[in-house]
């Protein structure tokens, strides 16, 4: 097995270094957010917890926790730890209602995305040599630049395809060469099939690697992508608030996602509030420990994983996470997509002539994910017209387009026909589940 | 002027139809005429009814969602070219047409056709002018 890793020195480090390294950044990071977030400053000065206090990494548990509900009260710049002059970069991703989750980065934020990335990308098995073929979104979201930064620092040729389009997508990879390819496992599935329903052969394409990620897949899914395409696909985790992609990066060994520990202190938190042990499952939570323009401590990601810090044989010692194998929250990942309930509510309040009993029926068309939305007709609403109604539905998609970040289709339904919100209605029918590919 | 007609939203699925006639049934709803507008995911039923009040109050209260508006109800002669003359004098006066449905009670010699049309008062007029007779709420139910 080829086994190239692109910072030897801190990805290799002893256990004891990386504690050292930790603590260290730790306490600046800490200093940093009490001195500049008042946020920050006001949460530990609840607990009673000054940056003294924190020496080292195991004091971690004396400081709070971060929400995205702490995030959203901030809105849009409040978590921002410099000014903005100093920023030079603002992503986003889905918020739980309206307002979206921003994350600012400096110039320094950006350099450091491209370090993990490249990191990540390299433990793939991609070099300067290979053609990588970024077919994830650009834009707020962070998989496509994150990938691209990644990928031109290693030096290899990107070609910054972005997301959709699946025809030119399938006559760049024979045209172009590329060896590798970054986008989410569903979507790599979906070019495979299209590959494969266009009569290619495995061989006609020049791919080797796949770094797929930003929503949850499974072995046999793998199993898939990786016969289809004649590839080695691996996963990337990461989240907008945190970084984007490059968070962790799951190694040729397959047994866990290696956490970029210089970068990202990772905790997995039980029901109790208290951090587990190695090996018991929980919330995973990061503390940025190198972030300058929006750090964040203790920020719980409501991905639900194990950690393993014993020695991987690919010679990495940062400690390895789970695959993520659920959520704490009701949080559903659409097309890569993170989309919460409450943001459908929240957009169908805002449309007359419909009732708050909503369902949404998550399915897979093909190897793509789809989302329905269905809403009851309230007398209001109420048209003569087939037009009339139809511009009902569409004020609705509307709606939910600006607030939830992947296209719902909208079915109008009789009132009482829905489940009722009494009790605990059933309002997410998750159809993927019974699919045997996710 | 105008003749009252209910509209009645329906989902697009096997035995909702059935559900609401059976109910018109029970509850001895007479119909006028009924005509189904449908997409993929739903359909209006569009009625007129010998009692209009009584109707709307049956189906709200079976938890439809449903709603009264004016439509032309205009006399045609029952003969080819019956519907083309109406559609003509619309057309030709900038009136756009919505939908339409059309129904004949067997004694009589012509029909009548149920228009929806965007401008009711104009095209009312303009249908009047060029010799149609449009019938009130009371001459079609009495029909």
């Amino acid at each position: 097995m080829e086994n190239m890793i692109w910072n030897p020195r801190m990805e290799c480090m002893s256990r004891d270094e990386i504690h050292e390294v930790q603590s260290e950044r730790l306490r600046a990071v800490v200093r940093r957010v009490y001195e500049n977030v008042p946020f920050y400053r006001n949460k530990m000065q609840e607990l009673g917890v000054s940056p003294m206090d924190i020496q080292s990494i195991d004091d971690i548990d004396k400081l709070p926790f971060t929400t995205k509900q702490d995030l959203r009260d901030n809105y849009p710049f409040g978590m921002f730890a410099v000014p903005l002059s100093q920023i030079t970069r603002v992503h986003a991703s889905s918020g739980t209602t309206g307002k979206p989750c921003v994350a600012g980065y400096t110039s320094g934020d950006i350099d450091r995305w491209a370090e993990n990335m490249a990191r990540s990308m390299t433990c793939a098995g991609i070099t300067k040599q290979d053609v990588v073929h970024v077919a994830y979104g650009y834009g707020l979201f962070t998989g496509g630049l994150g990938a691209h930064y990644g990928a031109e620092r290693i030096g290899a040729s990107v070609i910054p395809v972005s997301g959709g389009n699946t025809q030119r997508q399938i006559q760049l990879l024979q045209d172009f060469h590329a060896t590798a390819i970054a986008c989410t496992p569903s979507y790599a599935l979906n070019l495979a099939e299209n590959i494969a329903a266009a009569g290619i052969k495995k061989g006609e394409l020049s791919l080797k690697y796949g770094v797929f990620g930003a929503e949850p897949w499974s072995e046999g899914m793998r199993e898939r992508i990786e016969d289809m395409l004649g590839i080695i696909a691996l996963d990337v985790y990461g989240l907008t608030e945190i970084q984007g992609p490059g968070v962790a990066m799951e190694c040729p060994v397959k047994n866990g996602l290696h956490v970029w520990e210089d970068h990202f202190y990772v905790e997995t938190i039980g029901k109790d509030d208290k951090p587990q042990a190695y090996g018991e499952q929980g919330d995973v939570t990061f503390t940025t420990l190198t972030k300058q323009g929006m750090p964040l401590l203790r920020y719980r990601t409501h991905d639900l994983a194990t950690l393993d810090a014993a020695p991987c044989s690919c010679g990495r010692t940062h400690v390895r996470m789970s695959r993520i194998t659920g959520r704490t929250d009701d949080m559903l990942i659409i097309r890569g997509v993170n989309v919460f309930p409450s943001q459908v509510e929240f957009a169908l309040t805002r449309v007359p002539g419909i009732t708050p009993n909503y369902q949404l029926i998550i399915d897979r068309v093909g190897t793509l994910d789809t989302m329905e939305v269905q809403v009851e007709l309230a007398p209001e609403g109420m048209e003569d017209t087939v037009r009339g109604l139809e511009n009902l539905t569409r004020r609705i998609e509307e709606q939910l387009a600006s607030s939830v970040l992947v296209h719902c289709k909208v079915k109008l339904c009789q009132p009482g026909s829905l489940p009722r919100s009494e009790g605990k209605a059933k309002r997410i029918i998750d159809l993927r589940k019974d699919k045997k590919n996710i | 002027m105008f003749v009252t007609q209910i509209s009645v939203f329906l989902e697009n699925s096997p035995g909702r139809l059935a559900e609401f006639t059976k109910l018109l049934k029970d509850s001895n709803i007479d119909l006028v005429s009924l005509s189904i507008g449908d997409t993929t995911d739903f359909g209006i039923i569009r009625a007129v009814m010998s009692d209009t009040e009584k109707a709307m109050k049956v189906i709200t209260e079976a938890g439809y969602t449903a709603r009264l508006n004016d439509v032309l109800a205009a006399e045609v002669p029952d003969c080819p070219g019956g519907l083309d003359s109406v559609v003509q004098t619309l057309s030709a006066s900038g009136i756009s047409i919505e939908y339409l449905y059309s129904f004949v009670r067997s004694e009589g010699k012509n029909a009548v056709i149920i228009f929806r049309v965007q401008e009711l008062e104009k095209g009312a007029a303009v249908l009047e002018k060029s010799g149609v007779h449009i019938l009130t709420n009371e001459e079609v139910r009495s029909l």
